[in-house]
């Protein structure tokens, strides 16, 4: 039954080369069951391969290897393609190949649509493939060869939108951030070869536990293949490229960014775990210490991130620090324990992330979530799982796995075991604070996607005074208009009483007989007087009007240059109110209100579902309470850990960090409800910029590249451009600048001489041609 | 082991076959200059032909190889050709010069099938002909005298090529390719001539062969380093190692297509096959006195030629000055003079022909569509041009030493090999392998990936044909990548042997060897302690 294990990366090979040949033939969505059912027979294989192993005597597990073919044999340097089929490398093939499967499935349900689909899968497949020869490699040779495999998928995946510049840039930084970390792989390698003639594990571990490989070529071995895994497993200070690395595709973050590639690092130190047993103290402390400090470090960084992704990308760099913490410690079972506990709730939880993007149209910032649970119940709910696995309740997943770190820390004792509890404690509180408030930002409160964006909000203000700017314009024409109609009634107004006085005279003077019809006359223009006094007495209440109307506009105008002042960027909440209340709501947002957020396809909910299971379940795999319940750790130790772990402290102790534990979990969980959804506290008092910006780091190490960095490769590059070619142009130039030497050189003398050999070799071998043939 | 050098073993060959890998471009290349100038097609048709046939010729030599000797094959009596001046025919070939013949063998034709001159095709077709058998020569010529010869004579069609049918600033490049190698060998000649009379005073034999002269040593240790650092100067410039690389990127950039691929494919590796037969064969005690800084040279190599491609805004030029750090690692591994460095050695000297000669292919094609080679005029072809990106990305990575391609292997043997020589050297030649991610992957990503705007968006895909005459090259990236046994299992005999020989006349030299440590390996005895229960033992 082990012999199944050959089929374990064969099969997704074969999809990979399948989809390479027909992918774009089969489409979509052929293309990504073919993918899937790839991994899924691999994951079927691998329980066949894990049945074959439970079935072997214990004694015998530790090494079973499987040859497939000579790789690199050159002098003493030999290493197959070959398989280390034992306890370790089952329980990582299970898992990856089980959560790859899930991957799969909710991709095709992800990936709907995009013109590249089939490529997706194909990648997919090979980024499999790859993993499997990481874990399954029975030397570091192989495991490199998967190493950088899934280093090549992983950078193709990043910049899988490669149009935008960013996602480009993004793929280059992971490799790259990559190859620093993979030089201390080769290094090793190189140093275990010199030191001890071979490079397979089994080799490596029994020459440390027999005492043939010295301390130093052990230290030496050790650090630098965590200077690998710090590539890989994205530790301080090489962890740059993980959260640049969310903008993949969202399967890609979960199956690659969070389940699987980067927990390789832990992996391949606990592959070595004999070694790192052997290797000095300061050196295993050094590790534990990184690991703490990069939990920390990103886990301060993660309680500031609006983007969705963000968080759980700093969440992830935050959980390898703890596995990395439980490897320095010696604790290699509570390592792997997390690793596969975090797999099921990490892939939950960014597979729950993908389906809430999904349904929002792609908007990624936490911000505009909110009340979400209603529309997406099943999202909702399996996501509030994941949430607990990892904020350390009880009895979900990742409460038993944390603990044990946290417990084997505290168990090596004196100052730097209680120290190095103490930051894996406040870890655990900022990690339940920031789950919490993603959670509650995400699935409770107010349903915020309809809030104005602060474009929109400045947008809606201006275009509120805008209008009362257009009526106070409009009034300043109507009044200028009524002065000018007063003037034309003031005109008519004086020719009236002209003509009155005119007639008037006319009537004095007249005799008898016109009396009479000068009389007729005087009475019409009195008439006419009356008549245009009253028009221009209107038109003077025209102008009084239109006077008080222009006044109430540039009024309105005022107020709302006011109100715009006072309000111009209100927060998101106090927009939508305004919004909502105001009536110049823009349009934008009122088509975005009408959208509803959607529940996914059963293709992306029913791994949510599974994974939701695993992460409640998951602690079974080694619950803490007897001896008989220890199950990874017997499965492992001693075939694949070579020293049992022994934790030394009481049950009352054990009891009682675990009870603070849970408070402090607790605690997390009680301040992110006060902030974010009782609004007890102005949460930017707590989102520094500093942690938002991830405390500059990036930013320091992206300036020094493109500052002094650049500037040393220029000045090489000037260098090599015009000290050296320079100097033998110089050479050059200043022999033609003496005699006409050179200048023949240049048009007439290369040229001929160059003939001469030409035509001389020929000769030469014309003559001798004649002479044997 | 040493005496098998001089045995003439091998298979027993029907016709001289070695002969025939000259011969057939050589006339080739004549019959060429024969045909009339106006009979267009008939130019390449012969030239075509030639070159298969070389091409068949070269395969069917590899197939005859017998991968368990370690001596020169398909050796016939040596024909002496001037008597009294110890000047012979005499053509042999092992392990180390057995893929260079056959990626010859192969990169010709396809040279001339890729790309079509845009003038005086009867010329240029006769050069590119001529070019074969001169560097067919060189790597299986056991003469100094020939080796010399055909050392110079692949300086003129090339010199040509480059001149005629280059871009831009084309004379001023051939030229200073022309006379930067002249320069270098003109000392090479005097010490060729040194090593035959300090031979001929001491044993009486006036020869020009260097079996013969290898086995000797009849010149001081002094005399040899002197002579040595003389063959250096010229393979440097060949391979070329800093400070005297700058004719490269120069001669590169102008040349045209076929030239460049030919150029980096195989003409460099006359001088990294150079140190090899003529350095450490011939002057072993030298080379051990000279490794070190040999080593350091390769290294500065290594990280210079990275940093400099980083910086290239022309899409070839980087691609040439990436030849410059692959090429320090051939250098590194070759004087770390250990099997592993050895042998990584010579097969990344096939790799480079073959990741670098498609690197070249592709770039020339882009410029064919686009007429430029600017970085920065570039942008977004991947999408119209998948096929096209696919192929760069996996040359690419073979480039970069990505495991599962053959970069990888040679590289990962030479560094092991120069670990196990000096490990300091070699960690930080080992730099070099981030330094190649980073110029090939920022180049890529600026030509690849961002928005596809202007000319860009009208860019053709790979054509079917040029994805023919890709094909063999990148089927080998990968066969040799997973599956290199083959090559290596015929290449470390003729090293070992190699190295059996350095040790022989090298006193106080031992190889540098990997310690090697007995261990045990069994099962584990179950030792079921875990005590670490939550409830103690008692619940």
């Amino acid at each position: 039954m082990i012999d199944a294990i050959y089929l374990v990366p064969l099969l997704p090979l074969l999809g990979f080369v399948a989809l390479a040949v027909v992918g774009r033939r089969l489409g979509e969505p052929l293309a990504g069951w073919l993918a899937t059912a790839a991994c899924g027979g691999s994951f079927l294989a691998s329980v066949v391969t894990f049945i074959g192993l439970v079935g072997t005597d214990e004694d015998e597990r530790r090494t079973i290897v499987r040859d497939v073919f000579e790789w690199v044999p050159v002098g003493d340097f030999s290493v197959n393609v070959a398989f280390l089929v034992d306890p370790l490398s089952v329980a990582m093939i299970l898992f990856v190949t089980g959560i790859g499967t899930l991957i799969h499935l909710y991709s095709i349900g992800y990936m709907h649509g995009d013109e590249n689909f089939s490529k997706f899968f194909l990648y997919l497949n090979l980024f499999v493939f790859s993993m499997l020869m990481l874990v399954l490699g029975d030397n570091l040779l192989l495991t490199f060869l998967g190493w950088e495999g899934v280093g090549a998928c992983s950078y193709f995946l990043i910049s899988f939108w490669f149009g935008e510049e960013a996602n480009a840039t993004a793929g280059k930084k992971a490799f790259v951030t990559n190859r620093v970390g993979d030089w201390g792989f080769m290094v090793a390698t190189f140093l275990a070869f010199a030191t001890i003639g071979s490079i397979d594990y089994l080799t490596l571990n029994a020459a440390a536990e027999g005492g043939q490989m010295s301390q130093n070529v052990a230290t030496g071995i050790a650090l630098l293949l965590f200077i690998g895994a710090m590539g890989k497993s994205a530790q301080f200070p090489l962890y740059l490229w993980l959260p640049d690395a969310m903008a993949g595709p969202t399967p890609v973050s979960a199956l690659i960014h969070a389940a699987t590639m980067v927990t390789s690092g832990v992996y391949l130190l606990t592959r070595v775990n004999a070694v790192l047993y052997e290797a000095a103290d300061w050196s295993n402390n050094l590790i534990a210490w990184v690991g703490a400090g990069t939990a920390l470090f990103a886990a301060t960084i993660a309680v500031a991130q609006n983007d969705i992704k963000k968080v759980l990308a700093y969440s992830t760099v935050s959980q390898l620090g703890y596995m990395v913490l439980a490897v320095g410690v010696g604790a290699f079972v509570p390592a792997i324990f997390h690793m596969i506990t975090h797999a099921f709730f990490k892939a939950l939880l960014f597979l729950g992330s993908g389906s809430v993007i999904h349904g929002m149209d792609n908007d990624q910032d936490m911000r505009r979530y909110g009340g979400l649970q209603k529309l997406m119940p099943i999202t909702a709910g399996t996501f509030i799982i994941g949430w607990l696995a990892i904020a350390g309740v009880p009895p979900f997943a990742g409460f038993w796995s944390k603990d044990e770190i946290l417990l084997s820390a505290f168990d090596i004792g004196g100052l730097n075991g209680l120290l190095l509890w103490i930051v894996g404690l406040v870890t655990a509180l900022l990690t339940a604070f920031y789950m919490s408030r993603q959670v509650f930002m995400t699935f409770f409160g107010r349903y915020r996607f309809a809030d104005p964006t602060e474009d929109e909000v400045v947008e809606a203000w201006e275009a509120y005074v805008g209008d009362a700017q257009a009526a106070a314009d409009t009034a300043a024409e109507a009044q200028t208009a009524a002065v000018e109609a007063h003037a034309k009634t003031v005109t008519a107004l004086e020719g009236a009483r002209t003509k009155l006085e005119a007639t008037q005279t006319k009537l004095a003077e007249a005799d008898d007989d016109g009396r009479e019809a000068a009389q007729k006359a005087v009475d019409a223009a009195e008439a006419a007087l009356s008549k245009a006094t009253d028009a221009e007495a209107t038109a003077q209440g025209g102008i009084d009007d239109a006077g008080t109307s222009l006044a109430d506009a540039k009024a309105l105008v005022e107020q709302r240059r006011a109100e715009q002042r006072n309000r111009r960027l209100p927060d998101v909440g106090e927009a939508s109110e305004a919004g909502a209340a105001a009536p110049f709501l823009p349009e934008t947002v009122t088509a975005r209100a009408e959208h509803h957020p959607h529940e996914s396809p059963w293709q992306m909910t029913l791994p949510l579902v599974v994974l939701a299971g695993l992460s409640i379940v998951g602690g079974v795999l080694n619950l803490p309470f007897t001896k008989g319940l220890h199950f990874l750790a017997h499965w492992l130790e001693p075939a694949s850990i070579y020293h049992v772990h022994k934790i030394n402290a009481g049950a009352g102790t054990k009891w009682l960090l675990a009870l603070i534990a849970i408070a402090v979990g607790a605690a997390g969980i009680f301040a992110a409800l006060q902030v974010y959804l009782k609004n007890q506290r102005d949460p930017a008092t707590i989102e520094r910029g500093i942690l938002a910006r991830g405390w500059g780091y990036d930013a320091a190490v992206t300036s020094f590249m493109g500052g002094p960095g650049r500037s040393i490769f220029d000045a090489i590059t000037w260098f090599d451009a015009n000290v050296v070619d320079g100097l033998v142009n110089g050479v050059a130039s200043s022999v033609r600048g003496g005699g006409s030497i050179v200048r023949r050189a240049q048009s007439g003398f290369v040229r001929s001489y160059a003939v001469g050999i030409a035509a001389g070799s020929v000769a030469l071998l014309i003559w001798f041609l004649t002479r044997t043939l | 082991m040493v005496g098998s050098l001089l045995a003439a073993g091998g298979a027993s060959v029907p016709f001289p076959a070695l002969t025939t890998l000259i011969v057939l471009p050589a006339l080739g290349a004549l019959t060429i200059a024969l045909i009339p100038g106006a009979r267009l097609e008939a130019h390449r048709l012969v030239a075509l032909l030639a070159t298969w046939m070389t091409g068949a010729a070269s395969i069917w030599v590899l197939l005859e190889f017998d991968k368990s000797d370690d001596g020169f094959q398909f050796r016939d009596e040596p024909t002496t050709w001037v008597e009294s001046l110890g000047i012979s025919w005499d053509l042999g070939l092992d392990g180390i010069s057995l893929f260079l013949v056959v990626l010859t063998g192969i990169l010709f034709p396809l040279a001339i099938l890729g790309v079509q001159p845009e003038h005086s095709p009867k010329s240029y077709y006769a050069w590119i002909v001529l070019l074969e058998a001169g560097v067919m020569g060189v790597f299986l010529t056991l003469d100094l005298f020939f080796f010399f010869v055909f050392f110079e004579v692949v300086l003129v069609p090339m010199y040509f090529l480059i001149g005629s049918w280059g871009h831009g600033n084309r004379v001023y490049a051939a030229t200073k390719f022309f006379i930067y190698t002249m320069f270098g060998s003109a000392l090479m000649l005097v010490g060729i001539l040194a090593i035959v009379f300090f031979h001929e005073n001491a044993t009486g034999d006036l020869t020009f062969n260097i079996v013969a002269l290898a086995e000797e040593q009849s010149w001081s240790v002094e005399a040899g380093r002197w002579i040595f650092l003389a063959f250096a100067l010229a393979f440097s410039v060949k391979v070329p190692i800093f400070p005297v690389h700058t004719w490269l990127p120069d001669a590169h950039t102008e040349a045209p297509t076929a030239g460049s691929v030919i150029l980096a494919g195989v003409m460099l590796k006359l001088g990294t096959y150079g140190f090899l037969r003529f350095g450490l064969y011939l002057f072993p005690e030298a080379a051990v006195w000279f490794a070190p800084a040999m080593m350091i040279l390769g290294t500065i190599g290594i990280i210079y030629g990275a940093i400099a491609a980083t910086m290239q805004k022309d899409l070839k030029r980087l691609v040439a000055y990436s030849s410059v750090a692959h090429l320090g690692f051939i250098v590194l591994g070759t004087f770390a003079i250990t099997t592993e460095g050895l042998v990584g050695s010579v097969m990344q000297m096939v790799n480079h022909g073959l990741s670098t000669g498609a690197l070249f292919f592709l770039v020339g094609w882009m410029y064919e569509r686009r007429h430029t080679r600017e970085i920065a005029a570039l942008g977004g072809l991947q999408k119209v041009a998948p096929v096209f990106a696919a192929a760069f990305t996996l040359v690419m990575l073979s480039s970069i030493g990505l495991p599962g391609l053959n970069g990888f292997v040679g590289e990962f043997l030479i560094l092991l090999g120069a670990f196990v020589a000096s490990p300091w050297i070699a960690s930080i030649a080992a730099t070099g392998v981030i330094l190649a991610a980073l110029y090939l992957l920022w180049a890529y990503q600026r030509v690849f990936h961002g928005p596809t705007e202007g000319e860009n968006a009208d860019m053709a895909d790979l054509t079917v044909s040029e994805g023919l005459v890709l094909a063999p090259m990148l089927v080998l990236i990968v066969f040799l990548g997973v599956y290199p046994k083959p090559m290596l299992e015929r290449i470390e005999p003729s090293v070992d042997a190699l190295i059996a020989h350095v040790d022989e006349h090298v006193e106080d030299w031992t190889e540098p060897t990997a310690d090697i440590v007995e261990v045990e390996i069994g099962g584990h005895h179950d030792d079921d302690s875990h005590d670490d229960d939550f409830h103690g033992e008692d619940e």
